[in-house]
């Protein structure tokens, strides 16, 4: 920290750059980290022992020694999906602000980008899904672009009420807004922050509408279309979905909860601050889930379309609310 | 130059006229290669005049109207279209030099090919109303032409109709909408309409006659029905052509009708541009996802296409009206930039749909699979063209969507209020169409390309010729160039912005890092060409630590699919499942959609069976009654050729004296 800052002091612009740096090396570290969390806190609501934190890290590292088995009929489509899903959630994971704002490079893709950019990860997954030939890759692609039909559309309504509020769609400044305390309490917030919910539950695979730890091909949609990959592709794969939940999380926590994320030009001490005020958001807020996904039953693949529906009309009630109380 | 784009024109028509005589294998290179180089040479010339500025550049032939003679006029908006067209066409020539191998009537191909072509180029250049009418109509007519090379196969015959049906009401339409023009001088240049003002209920007219009459040519929702039909119909060049180049002319038509010789325009202008834009937009890739027939889904996905060009054009109406010149702007370089984008991916899309049209002879995806085997390039790309048209970073697609987002985020300081309700409406439908559109593509492309070849003809396909592939794999270059470099795109088209607009962009290529910047660099911006490498580099990079640090082992086997044993490859998805999901949500509203299962009693031998039946709504409201009615009319009407000739006489009369009441009422 000491040397940082020293860097920092005779070149300032290395600042963002370092920040820039930690924060890629930060979400690839702690994104296991997080999924051992709620699964820990998952069992333990279960009264089961759960497995131990560092968990998903031996697994990671187990698949990615492993050699990798392909069905014979797959093509060089197949074993490249793995690398452009993790590129573009991780590229996608490092422009979303964790600690601290100001990332140097948070100007080249907005809120929207970091939205497409999942998409193109999703896109490529589905084609994961369906090129080996099998009912349950088709299954699961049929059904994970159905979800994602209302979600991507859904999320696309929430950045825009948020771009209202802050007059700007880079992520870094509506976060820089959001701690400011001009803005308050507003109602069109309160909806975005629901809609915003559903849509990471949605997207991320979680309980009412997937469910992440099982394989029974009535209830699943991530795991169906993946099944046909091991060893390192499989590792990507888990690592990317792990990232995404850490991305979404973190989008959360840095618009709606703010407080604490260290000023592009911050000392030590606020990084620190801001380090510490993440690892406890993500706790909470992983928490929360597992809370939630512990109370609550899955539901049949046809309710998600009305799940989603309501986080839809939620927001766009929210931009619509933006766009009216606004007057020249 | 003028003289120059002319000349080509008068060449292509030379070439057309050629191609009538000249042996089919003969005439083939000579029409294709020559389109090909002509085109190329007036997109150079496009190109140039467009960086350089020189506008506008007039000149008056003694053609058409003896006292009126046919003006010709090159402006900033005819240059921009002028690229659109020459470049679509020029890749079209060479796409065709190899595919029109296989066109078994090539006789009914070749000399309409170059007609249509000079007539877009025509249609881009005209100066006065009508030399557009009859360029227009020449359009029309070389394209129905085409759609009816393949005369034998019925469903042509009525897709070619129903086009000339449609075609017909769209040039109606816009003879009325000139006549509005010409007001009561009837003046048929384009300066003199220019330069003289209209009434409102004028301006009214003519915003509604040019909707009808351009908008049913690229499609909008509802005059869309024609468009399904006759695209797929054509020859695999021809489709691109019409579904990449021929819209595009219609949006030129709209564009030239209603933001250059209407004048300044009302707000409540934009209210009907954005209303059917969105609606088209969601519609048109609902439509696509039912779509089995691969050409039909794409000819449905230029709808969506149209609907999203045209929102940006009603925002940019939206602004202008109100004096926001820099979000006009804004708006109209997302429309225009988007035009461009739907050329070069939808065009490269049906290069692929050609290719796999050739290969296997199958237009029908739910015959097809696996073919990323056998045509690796193409596979490639129509990966890359579906990335795109799904609106996907880092490929261009996204990069117009994205502008056009970020109009609709300048949109709140606009006072109206049927405004403020209608836009975040259509950005919604906007995003709602994207994400639909990703939907369809992953059908498209993973149904015929993926998984296993559900009939022989999918088994025993072949590579394409390396023309075809050129042409797709140029495309592709060009969708990642602006994609990655869209500032370029941006500062080219600020011409045409401020020409239509009123107001400029920031120029781009001041802006670091080639980074857009739409409005102030604090408010947005966007860099597709970090997007891509970072994406690229943390690839590859990743790609390598596994490869050297942990495993590169890679063995074979059967597919695991939980355990199953391998069956056949009817237990595969098809593009119907597929679509299933999709279809139960908003397909039982939209088009009826209704699913019955007769599930034989135990022991009976009859086989199961699972019927879905849809229903298109807009055909069966809208078209089927007034279909009955003229059918209806006529028949009624029928009864007047057979009169005796006392009652004719008596009809004759009574017509003479309502005629004379008229005269004497009127003043």
């Amino acid at each position: 920290m000491i040397r940082e800052a020293a860097i920092g002091l005779a070149i300032p612009w290395a600042i963002p750059w370092a920040i820039q740096g930690a924060q890629m090396a930060v979400v690839l570290l702690l994104a296991p980290l997080l999924i051992g969390f709620i699964r820990k806190i998952k069992a333990r609501l279960l009264r089961r022992q759960g497995p131990p934190l560092m968990q998903m890290y031996r697994d990671l590292v187990r698949l990615l020694r492993k050699e990798v088995v392909l069905a014979d009929n797959a093509s060089w489509l197949f074993r490249v999906i793995p690398y452009v899903i993790f590129a573009a959630t991780w590229v996608a994971a490092a422009l979303v602000p964790t600690f601290a704002l100001g990332l140097t490079f948070s100007w080249s893709a907005d809120l929207i980008a970091i939205v497409g950019l999942l998409g193109t990860a999703r896109f490529f997954l589905a084609l994961a899904g369906l090129d080996v030939g099998t009912s349950f890759g088709g299954i699961g692609s049929s059904r994970e672009v159905m979800i994602a039909s209302l979600a991507e559309p859904a999320l696309i309504m929430i950045v825009f009420t948020l771009a209202l509020i802050a007059g700007s769609t880079q992520l870094s400044t509506v976060a820089g807004i959001m701690q400011t305390a001009q803005i308050g309490l507003r109602v069109s917030l309160a909806l975005a922050l629901f809609a915003l919910i559903i849509v990471a539950i949605a997207e991320n695979a979680r309980i009412p509408v997937d469910n992440p730890a099982t394989h029974l091909e009535l209830t699943m949609v991530h795991e169906a279309m993946v099944l046909e990959y091991s060893g390192r592709h499989l590792a990507l794969i888990e690592a990317a979905s792990a990232l995404k939940l850490l991305l979404y999380i973190s989008l959360i926590a840095c618009v709606f909860v703010p407080w604490g994320l260290a000023a592009p030009t911050a000392t030590p001490r606020a990084l620190a601050v801001g380090f510490g005020t993440y690892i406890g958001k993500l706790a909470f807020g992983g928490a929360l889930l597992a809370v939630f996904e512990t109370s609550i039953a899955k539901m049949r693949v046809f309710r998600v379309p009305v799940f989603l529906g309501g986080a839809l009309m939620l927001a766009l009630l929210a931009t619509v609310l933006m766009f009216v109380t606004r007057v020249r | 130059m003028l003289l120059v784009m002319l000349l080509a024109v008068a060449s292509l028509i030379v070439v057309a006229a050629a191609a009538i005589i000249l042996p089919s294998d003969l005439g083939r290179r000579l029409v294709y290669g020559a389109s090909a180089m002509v085109s190329a040479l007036v997109l150079v010339d496009g190109g140039w005049q467009l960086l350089a500025g020189r506008f506008p550049q007039e000149m008056v032939l003694p053609l058409t109207l003896p006292w009126l003679g046919a003006h010709f006029r090159l402006d900033a908006l005819s240059a921009a279209f002028l690229i659109v067209v020459n470049l679509g066409a020029a890749a079209a020539s060479v796409f065709a030099i190899g595919y029109g191998r296989h066109e078994d009537a090539p006789n009914r191909v070749l000399p309409f090919y170059p007609l249509f072509l000079a007539a877009m180029n025509l249609v881009v250049l005209a100066g006065d109303a009508f030399t557009f009418l009859l360029s227009w109509e020449l359009m029309s007519l070389a394209s129905w032409a085409l759609v009816l090379a393949h005369h034998r196969v019925p469903s042509n015959l009525r897709a070619g109709y129903v086009y000339l049906l449609m075609a017909g009401f769209g040039t109606f339409a816009l003879l009325l909408a000139f006549a509005l023009l010409a007001g009561p001088a009837g003046y048929y240049d384009f300066a003199i309409i220019r330069a003289s003002g209209h009434p409102s209920w004028v301006a009214g007219l003519v915003l509604a006659l040019a909707l009808l009459g351009a908008g049913s040519k690229a499609g909008l929702v509802p005059l869309h029905v024609w468009l399904p039909l006759a695209h797929p119909a054509a020859p695999s060049h021809v489709s691109a052509l019409m579904s990449g180049v021929m819209t595009k002319v219609a949006v030129y038509g709209f564009v030239r009708i209603v933001f250059d010789l209407l004048g300044p325009p009302d707000w409540w202008w934009s209210m009907p541009v954005l209303a059917l834009g969105g609606i088209t937009a969601v519609m048109g890739v609902l439509y696509a996802l039912m779509q089995h027939d691969l050409k039909r889904l794409l000819a449905y996905h230029t709808v969506e296409n149209i609907g999203i060009i045209f929102s940006g054009l009603g925002l940019a109406l939206a602004f202008k009206a109100n004096g926001m010149y820099v979000a006009a702007a804004l708006a109209m370089t997302a429309a225009l930039f988007h035009v461009l984008n739907h050329m070069l991916f939808k065009s490269l899309l049906f290069f692929g749909a050609g290719a796999v049209l050739t290969a296997t002879g199958e237009r029908d995806i739910e015959r097809l699979g696996g073919l990323i085997h056998a045509m690796p390039v193409t596979s490639f790309a129509f990966l890359a063209g579906s990335l795109a048209i799904s609106a996907l970073p880092p490929l261009n697609g996204f990069v117009s969507e994205w502008l056009t987002f970020q109009a609709v985020l300048l949109s709140p300081d606009l006072p109206q209020w049927g405004l403020k309700f209608l836009v975040p409406g259509v950005g919604a439908m906007l995003a709602f169409a994207a994400a639909l559109a990703a939907a369809c593509f992953v059908k498209a492309f993973g149904i015929t390309f993926l998984g296993r070849a559900r009939s022989t003809a999918a088994t025993n396909a072949h590579e394409v010729d390396r023309f075809s592939l050129a042409a797709m794999l140029g495309f592709v270059v060009l969708c990642v160039l602006a994609g990655t470099l869209p500032g370029f795109v941006i500062d080219a088209l600020a011409p045409v912005a401020h020409l239509l607009a009123g107001g400029t962009m920031p120029t781009q290529a001041t802006i670091p890092w080639l980074s857009i910047v739409p409005v102030a660099q604090a408010r947005s911006s966007y860099n597709g060409l970090l997007v891509f490498v970072f994406i690229a580099v943390s690839g590859s990079l990743t790609a390598a630590v596994v490869h050297r640090c942990a495993s590169r082992a890679v063995r074979r086997g059967p597919a695991w699919d939980c355990g199953f044993p391998d069956a056949s490859p009817i237990t595969e998805y098809t593009a119907g499942s597929f679509a299933q999901p999709i279809r139960r949500v908003f397909g039982t509203i939209v088009f009826q959609a209704r699913e019955s299962v007769s599930m034989p009693r135990p022991g009976d031998t009859a086989p199961a069976q699972f019927q879905v039946s849809l229903r298109d709504l807009i055909w069966d409201i809208l078209y089927l009654p007034i279909a009955g009615a003229v059918g209806y009319a006529t028949e009624r009407l029928n009864t007047l050729q057979f009169l005796t000739i006392r009652r004719y006489l008596a009809v004759v009369f009574i017509t003479l004296v309502g005629l004379l009441f008229a005269l004497a009422v009127a003043p």
